[in-house]
Protein backbone atom coordinates (compact mmCIF):
# COMPACT_ATOMS: atom_id res chain seq x y z
CA UNK A 1 0.00 0.00 0.00
CA UNK A 2 1.09 3.46 -0.83
CA UNK A 3 -0.02 6.39 0.47
CA UNK A 4 -0.60 9.57 -1.79
CA UNK A 5 -1.71 12.99 -0.87
CA UNK A 6 -4.33 13.76 -3.55
CA UNK A 7 -2.66 17.29 -4.04
CA UNK A 8 -0.39 15.00 -6.19
CA UNK A 9 -3.07 12.89 -8.27
CA UNK A 10 -4.42 16.47 -9.19
CA UNK A 11 -0.28 17.55 -10.34
CA UNK A 12 0.04 14.36 -12.14
CA UNK A 13 -3.20 14.29 -14.05
CA UNK A 14 -2.76 17.88 -14.94
CA UNK A 15 0.66 17.66 -16.22
CA UNK A 16 -0.39 14.24 -18.31
CA UNK A 17 -3.56 15.94 -20.02
CA UNK A 18 -0.79 18.76 -20.91
CA UNK A 19 1.62 17.06 -22.31
CA UNK A 20 -0.88 14.87 -24.46
CA UNK A 21 -0.27 13.22 -26.96
CA UNK A 22 3.07 12.56 -25.39
CA UNK A 23 3.16 10.57 -22.55
CA UNK A 24 4.35 11.98 -19.28
CA UNK A 25 6.72 10.73 -16.35
CA UNK A 26 8.31 11.65 -13.49
CA UNK A 27 9.69 10.22 -10.42
CA UNK A 28 7.85 9.94 -6.85
CA UNK A 29 9.96 10.15 -3.39
CA UNK A 30 9.07 9.74 0.49
CA UNK A 31 9.22 7.72 3.43
CA UNK A 32 9.19 3.73 3.98
CA UNK A 33 8.40 2.96 7.82
CA UNK A 34 7.80 -0.25 7.89
CA UNK A 35 5.04 -1.79 5.51
CA UNK A 36 3.79 2.12 5.13
CA UNK A 37 5.15 4.02 2.29
CA UNK A 38 4.38 7.76 2.03
CA UNK A 39 4.83 10.06 -0.82
CA UNK A 40 6.05 13.58 0.13
CA UNK A 41 7.44 15.01 -3.22
CA UNK A 42 6.97 14.67 -7.15
CA UNK A 43 9.38 15.61 -9.91
CA UNK A 44 7.85 16.18 -13.42
CA UNK A 45 11.48 14.68 -15.54
CA UNK A 46 11.20 15.31 -19.04
CA UNK A 47 10.40 12.57 -21.45
CA UNK A 48 13.52 12.56 -23.66
CA UNK A 49 11.50 10.18 -26.29
CA UNK A 50 8.59 12.99 -26.79
CA UNK A 51 6.75 9.93 -27.78
CA UNK A 52 2.79 9.28 -27.36
CA UNK A 53 3.81 5.13 -27.23
CA UNK A 54 7.50 5.11 -25.47
CA UNK A 55 9.19 7.26 -22.14
CA UNK A 56 12.84 8.03 -21.27
CA UNK A 57 13.38 10.30 -18.39
CA UNK A 58 16.35 12.61 -18.87
CA UNK A 59 19.15 11.46 -16.53
CA UNK A 60 20.42 14.86 -15.82
CA UNK A 61 16.77 15.81 -14.32
CA UNK A 62 16.74 12.15 -12.56
CA UNK A 63 19.97 13.35 -10.82
CA UNK A 64 18.84 16.56 -9.90
CA UNK A 65 15.70 15.02 -8.41
CA UNK A 66 17.63 12.41 -6.34
CA UNK A 67 20.06 14.79 -5.33
CA UNK A 68 16.65 16.99 -3.56
CA UNK A 69 15.49 13.66 -2.32
CA UNK A 70 18.81 13.71 -0.42
CA UNK A 71 18.65 16.84 0.60
CA UNK A 72 14.74 16.43 1.92
CA UNK A 73 15.58 13.34 4.16
CA UNK A 74 13.60 10.89 1.24
CA UNK A 75 14.15 8.65 -0.62
CA UNK A 76 12.96 6.98 -4.28
CA UNK A 77 10.32 5.35 -4.05
CA UNK A 78 9.13 4.87 -7.62
CA UNK A 79 8.27 6.62 -10.77
CA UNK A 80 5.03 7.42 -12.94
CA UNK A 81 4.01 7.95 -16.12
CA UNK A 82 0.85 8.20 -18.65
CA UNK A 83 -0.81 6.15 -21.14
CA UNK A 84 -2.78 8.82 -23.32
CA UNK A 85 -4.42 6.29 -25.25
CA UNK A 86 -4.53 3.13 -23.07
CA UNK A 87 -5.45 1.74 -19.99
CA UNK A 88 -3.40 1.80 -16.46
CA UNK A 89 -1.81 -1.16 -16.58
CA UNK A 90 1.88 -2.35 -17.19
CA UNK A 91 2.56 -3.12 -21.25
CA UNK A 92 5.43 -5.44 -22.30
CA UNK A 93 8.00 -2.84 -22.40
CA UNK A 94 7.03 -1.39 -18.72
CA UNK A 95 7.46 -4.76 -17.35
CA UNK A 96 10.60 -5.28 -19.69
CA UNK A 97 12.50 -1.83 -17.81
CA UNK A 98 10.89 -2.25 -14.67
CA UNK A 99 14.38 -3.19 -12.73
CA UNK A 100 13.57 -2.57 -8.85
CA UNK A 101 10.91 -5.11 -7.19
CA UNK A 102 11.25 -2.42 -4.26
CA UNK A 103 10.02 0.45 -6.33
CA UNK A 104 5.62 1.24 -7.03
CA UNK A 105 4.97 2.25 -10.88
CA UNK A 106 2.12 4.14 -11.17
CA UNK A 107 0.35 4.45 -14.40
CA UNK A 108 -2.26 7.23 -14.83
CA UNK A 109 -4.36 6.68 -17.96
CA UNK A 110 -5.81 9.19 -19.92
CA UNK A 111 -8.47 7.26 -21.75
CA UNK A 112 -11.72 9.20 -19.55
CA UNK A 113 -10.14 12.73 -19.81
CA UNK A 114 -12.82 13.81 -17.27
CA UNK A 115 -11.54 11.29 -14.95
CA UNK A 116 -7.50 9.97 -15.31
CA UNK A 117 -7.14 6.80 -13.63
CA UNK A 118 -4.61 6.45 -11.51
CA UNK A 119 -3.07 3.07 -10.54
CA UNK A 120 0.01 1.53 -9.12
CA UNK A 121 2.01 -1.28 -9.47
CA UNK A 122 4.70 -3.62 -8.59
CA UNK A 123 6.90 -5.66 -11.08
CA UNK A 124 9.21 -8.44 -10.37
CA UNK A 125 10.25 -10.09 -13.82
CA UNK A 126 7.53 -10.11 -16.28
CA UNK A 127 4.42 -10.31 -13.50
CA UNK A 128 2.92 -7.31 -12.18
CA UNK A 129 0.77 -6.95 -9.07
CA UNK A 130 -1.41 -3.98 -8.42
CA UNK A 131 -0.77 -1.98 -5.14
CA UNK A 132 -3.41 -0.47 -3.29
CA UNK A 133 -3.07 3.10 -3.61
CA UNK A 134 -4.38 5.37 -0.04
CA UNK A 135 -5.07 9.09 -0.85
CA UNK A 136 -4.66 11.25 2.17
CA UNK B 1 48.85 1.23 -1.91
CA UNK B 2 47.09 4.17 -0.74
CA UNK B 3 43.19 4.41 -0.66
CA UNK B 4 41.30 7.25 -1.38
CA UNK B 5 37.70 8.38 -0.18
CA UNK B 6 34.71 8.53 -2.75
CA UNK B 7 31.10 9.68 -1.76
CA UNK B 8 28.85 6.95 -3.51
CA UNK B 9 24.97 7.65 -3.37
CA UNK B 10 25.59 10.12 -0.71
CA UNK B 11 27.56 7.58 1.54
CA UNK B 12 31.33 8.13 2.31
CA UNK B 13 33.73 5.09 1.13
CA UNK B 14 36.66 4.14 1.30
CA UNK B 15 38.43 2.27 -1.73
CA UNK B 16 42.02 1.63 -3.47
CA UNK B 17 43.68 4.60 -5.40
CA UNK B 18 42.91 3.86 -8.97
CA UNK B 19 39.26 1.90 -9.07
CA UNK B 20 38.12 2.44 -12.23
CA UNK B 21 34.03 3.06 -12.26
CA UNK B 22 33.40 -0.66 -13.21
CA UNK B 23 35.53 -1.79 -10.65
CA UNK B 24 33.46 0.50 -8.17
CA UNK B 25 30.20 -1.20 -9.35
CA UNK B 26 30.65 -4.31 -9.12
CA UNK B 27 31.96 -3.49 -5.40
CA UNK B 28 29.09 -1.53 -4.50
CA UNK B 29 27.09 -4.41 -5.98
CA UNK B 30 25.21 -2.59 -8.77
CA UNK B 31 22.23 -4.53 -10.17
CA UNK B 32 21.84 -4.49 -14.08
CA UNK B 33 24.76 -1.71 -14.67
CA UNK B 34 23.96 -2.03 -17.96
CA UNK B 35 20.92 0.12 -17.32
CA UNK B 36 22.54 2.10 -14.72
CA UNK B 37 23.80 6.08 -15.89
CA UNK B 38 26.42 6.88 -13.49
CA UNK B 39 27.56 10.37 -12.47
CA UNK B 40 30.96 11.32 -11.62
CA UNK B 41 30.63 15.10 -10.33
CA UNK B 42 27.68 15.48 -12.31
CA UNK B 43 29.43 14.58 -14.99
CA UNK B 44 27.37 11.63 -16.57
CA UNK B 45 28.79 8.59 -18.16
CA UNK B 46 27.07 5.65 -19.98
CA UNK B 47 27.98 2.03 -18.94
CA UNK B 48 30.33 1.54 -22.21
CA UNK B 49 32.30 4.59 -20.32
CA UNK B 50 32.84 2.75 -16.64
CA UNK B 51 36.04 0.99 -17.80
CA UNK B 52 37.76 3.53 -18.93
CA UNK B 53 36.70 5.94 -16.16
CA UNK B 54 39.31 6.00 -12.96
CA UNK B 55 38.13 7.57 -10.05
CA UNK B 56 40.23 9.95 -7.73
CA UNK B 57 40.14 11.04 -3.87
CA UNK B 58 36.79 12.80 -3.53
CA UNK B 59 34.91 11.98 -6.11
CA UNK B 60 31.09 12.06 -5.79
CA UNK B 61 29.27 9.52 -7.60
CA UNK B 62 25.70 8.73 -8.25
CA UNK B 63 23.73 5.53 -9.89
CA UNK B 64 20.92 6.15 -11.72
CA UNK B 65 18.76 3.48 -13.66
CA UNK B 66 17.44 3.67 -16.95
CA UNK B 67 13.75 4.57 -16.01
CA UNK B 68 11.51 4.19 -19.38
CA UNK B 69 8.52 2.41 -20.88
CA UNK B 70 5.55 2.47 -23.01
CA UNK B 71 2.32 1.86 -23.45
CA UNK B 72 2.71 -0.87 -26.44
Amino acid sequence: MIRLPKKFYGIISDAALKGRPEEICGLIGGIKEGNVREVKEIYILENIDHSNEHFTMDPKEQLKAVKDMRKKGIVPLGNFHSHPESPSRPSKEDKRLAYDSEASYMIISLMNENEPVLKSFRIIGDVSSEEEIEYI
Amino acid sequence: MNNMKVTVSGESREYENGITLLELVEAENVEMPEYVTASVNDELLGYHDFEKTVLKDGDVIEFLYFMGGGCI
